[in-house]
């Protein structure tokens, strides 16, 4: 393709890529290197139904004018990336100077929000990938095999757990594993144990989390596993079965092969998509116990009284990094695969 | 204090009279769009506000748990997504740094003639806002069991601990106790009433420096580990609402709840000799304190700066008509403790009155309070699991809510 036209070719793509994700990117790392004005804080006499009392309230007149001055806030640099919720080197150092054994400061460092998170983030994504493309084959390969009149049902109701609202589903799920809901109740006869619980445990949580993840995530490599399993050249399978192999055999060296490729697909995909998990935490009220990037990111918007643009923005950058450094492997792979192939 | 409170719930079933001033409900112009709690207490309130705003009105409500996490977002667009707001003596602060609630004497002076004094919260001398009612969390107990086990009322944490354990240890319920320990906002709230039950500041006198890392803080702590060690398992994922399901389903001997809750315990749904068992104390005392380990609270309306002047004056009749409406108050008198003129206190505004005349605390409204909230909110899970130790939970608190105070810009 001559560069001129695939120049024109590609510049409305480009250019809407630019706006609604490059801006974005750059708006949102601006905001980062910033923190609030300083906030005027005057005396002042409050009468409420229990008393009067002196108290400290904002000078919103003087807060607001020192904010006309300075509408982005005081800037910080990077002091936000390396504060205690986030990167934390200040409280890394000192763990790492004063540590006794090395697992004290793992400890410490793990009870930092940010490597705290991480380390969920990180453990629900190699946890729930493998599985999810494992299963996913393994469903595909079955629903192959099925009549052509089943096919559509049985694909149907196979693709419906990615198709229910992650919130929703998880909700739904949070409900029966409830000490008197279907699974949960179940599972406290199967064990004999009836203080059995799986929310009150964080081991036992990230493990519902995890179960759900490749619960949720499995259809999506099911359907692409599906349709990849059309494609593979029907000579080489039915030769293989002159030759005698069996099944096995015949899905060991000639579709899985063929679907390699695929494969490595499936896998960046579904690393991208479990290293922003988060619906499932709200929907398990899971909190408490599991706490994701994306998770921090909400908590810094949404669940202090005032917005925290600066840390949100900080933990953003440090997610879309954390994805980055996550996929180079996969994706060297794939440009290697790409320039032997040629 | 405790004449004021006196003032306050014998009020004086005052005739009405609007000498000059106008009747604030039958609004026909402007429109009235309000944010609130999602709660029993608020949705009576609100029929109440609807029916005074009259047919005709422009009328909305939007009822939320998340009421608090929307509100600053919510009223900073201009025009403002809501026009009023019900606001609490917590929730008011965070609208009044950003100054997202306008001053409302114009407003009182025309439609607040039937309003008590101390209804109007007044901040440096201006109206912000008028309060409704009082709430405050306190102690719930079923009477049969207690006396079955032959266990008095308790009236310290230390005793509430002893009875649960003995109900447990006789085998009547696994799980004696309940309170809203969900990791969030409500095991914040949990810390706080412990922590100032206990005597404790949150902050260094005359500054934004966090001051919850001592031993008041770690005896608060160790309360609150004894107390969820007696409740549900799953207390970390239980709210209010929770923790009533787990009330009304005949799992829980005492509990330390709103007193607002009485709305919906106490009404004709659900099992009925449960309901005829329940009964409401005042809330304990602990580690030796005079004052009830909880906070009072006020909860009233806001009009929210950023609306325009017509749907402001709109909003405020409908919602002063209710908030000034005797009929309310004395049609409902268990909803809540009514702050309104000519109310007759119910049977269940004892606690609230009790914890009142007691001295308590009334949740403290620093600028910084909801920021020491939201750190508590997260911090305090890992000790409560077992993982780490008071000292360290408090430290960890004290760390977050640094660096979120200096990225707000009050350090």
């Amino acid at each position: 393709m001559p560069h001129r036209t695939f120049i024109w070719f590609i510049l409305p793509t480009a250019l809407a890529m630019i706006l609604f994700i490059g801006l974005p990117i750059v708006s949102s790392f601006f905001q980062s290197l910033h923190i609030e004005n300083e906030q005027v804080l005057m005396e002042v006499e409050n009468c409420d139904p229990f008393g009067c009392t002196t108290n400290v309230r904002v000078d919103v007149e003087a807060t607001e004018k020192i904010e006309a001055e300075n509408p982005l806030g005081r800037f910080n640099g990077f002091g936000t990336y390396t504060d205690r919720n986030h990167l934390a080197f200040d409280e890394i150092r000192e763990a790492w100077d004063n540590k006794t054994s090395i697992g004290e400061f793992k400890d410490i460092v793990l009870n930092l929000p940010f490597y705290k998170a991480l380390l969920f983030t990180l453990t629900f994504c190699f946890a729930v990938t493998p599985p999810v493309i494992v299963l996913g084959f393994i469903v595909a390969l079955s629903v192959n095999t099925l009549a052509k009149n089943l096919k559509g049902l049985i694909v149907f109701g196979t693709i419906l757990p990615m198709i229910v609202t992650p919130l929703i589903g998880s909700l739904v799920l949070f409900w029966m594993i409830d000490s008197q809901g279907i699974i949960g109740a179940s599972i406290q006869i199967l064990f004999d144990d009836p203080n059995l619980s799986l929310k009150a445990s964080s081991n036992l949580t990230w493990i519902t989390l995890i179960i759900y993840g490749i619960w949720h995530n499995t259809p999506f490599a099911f359907v692409v596993f599906y349709a990849a399993l059309q494609t593979v050249p029907q000579d080489p399978l039915e030769a293989a079965y002159i030759d005698g192999a069996t099944r096995f055999e015949r899905v060991r060296f000639i579709v899985i092969p063929h679907l390699y490729p695929v494969a490595t697909f499936i896998m960046l995909i579904c690393l991208m998509d479990n290293f922003r998990v988060f619906e499932p935490i709200i929907g398990f009220s899971a909190e408490g116990v599991a706490q994701s990037l994306s998770w921090m990111i909400y908590q810094d918007l949404r669940n202090e009284n005032k917005m925290l643009f600066g840390s949100a923005g900080a933990t953003s950058m440090l997610t879309i990094l954390g994805i980055a450094f996550l996929l180079t492997p996969v994706l060297i792979r794939t440009w290697k695969e790409f320039k032997t192939e040629r | 204090m405790k004449k004021l409170i006196i003032a306050l719930l014998i009020s004086f079933a005052s005739t009405s009279v609007f000498a000059g001033s106008h009747s604030p409900c039958g609004v026909t112009s402007g429109s009235i769009n309000i944010l609130a709690n999602e709660f029993t207490t608020y949705r009576i309130f609100m029929d109440e506000v609807k029916s005074c705003a009259g047919p005709e009105a422009d009328f909305n409500v939007t009822h939320s748990v998340d009421h608090n996490k929307l509100q600053v977002a919510a009223l900073s667009a201009n025009p403002a997504e809501f026009s009023a707001k019900l606001v609490t003596n917590g929730s008011i602060t965070p609208l009044m740094n950003d100054g997202l609630i306008r001053p409302l004497d114009d407003l009182v002076a025309k439609y607040g003639s039937n309003l008590n004094d101390n209804q109007k919260i007044t901040i440096d001398g201006k109206i912000y806002a008028v309060a409704f009612m009082a709430n405050a969390q306190h102690l719930w107990y079923r009477e049969s069991i207690l006396n079955d086990l032959g266990i008095a009322v308790p009236s310290t944490y230390e005793e509430v601990i002893a009875a649960a354990e003995k109900i447990k240890a006789a085998g009547v319920m696994e799980n004696p106790y309940a309170g809203a320990f969900k990791s969030g906002w409500n095991l914040g709230q949990e810390f706080v009433n412990m922590y100032l039950g206990h005597g404790g500041e949150f902050f260094k006198s005359g500054s934004a420096q966090p001051n919850v890392n001592n031993e008041k803080g770690v005896a608060a702590l160790n309360m609150i580990k004894k107390l969820t060690e007696l409740s549900n398992p799953d207390f970390l994922t239980q709210d209010t609402n929770a923790v009533k399901e787990e009330w009304e389903s005949g799992n829980v001997a005492l509990m330390h709840i709103w007193n607002s809750g009485a709305a919906s315990l106490l009404d004709d749904e659900g099992d009925q000799n449960i309901k005829a068992d329940t009964r409401l104390a005042p809330s304990p005392t602990v580690g030796g304190g005079s004052k009830p380990a909880t906070t009072l609270w006020w909860d009233g309306i806001a009009i929210a700066t950023n609306t325009s002047d017509e749907n402001a004056e709109a909003s405020f009749r409908a919602l002063v008509g209710a908030a000034s409406s005797t009929d309310l108050a004395n049609n409902n008198p268990n909803a809540t403790v009514w702050l309104i003129k000519g109310y007759t206190p119910g049977d269940t505004a004892g606690p609230v009155v009790d914890a009142a005349s007691r001295g308590t605390t009334p949740y403290p409204s620093f600028p910084h309070m909801s920021l020491m909230h939201g750190a508590l909110s997260t911090e305090l899970v890992e000790f409560l699991q077992g993982n780490e130790s008071a000292e360290k939970a408090l430290a960890d608190v004290e760390a977050a809510y640094i660096a979120k105070a200096t990225e707000q810009g009050f350090l």
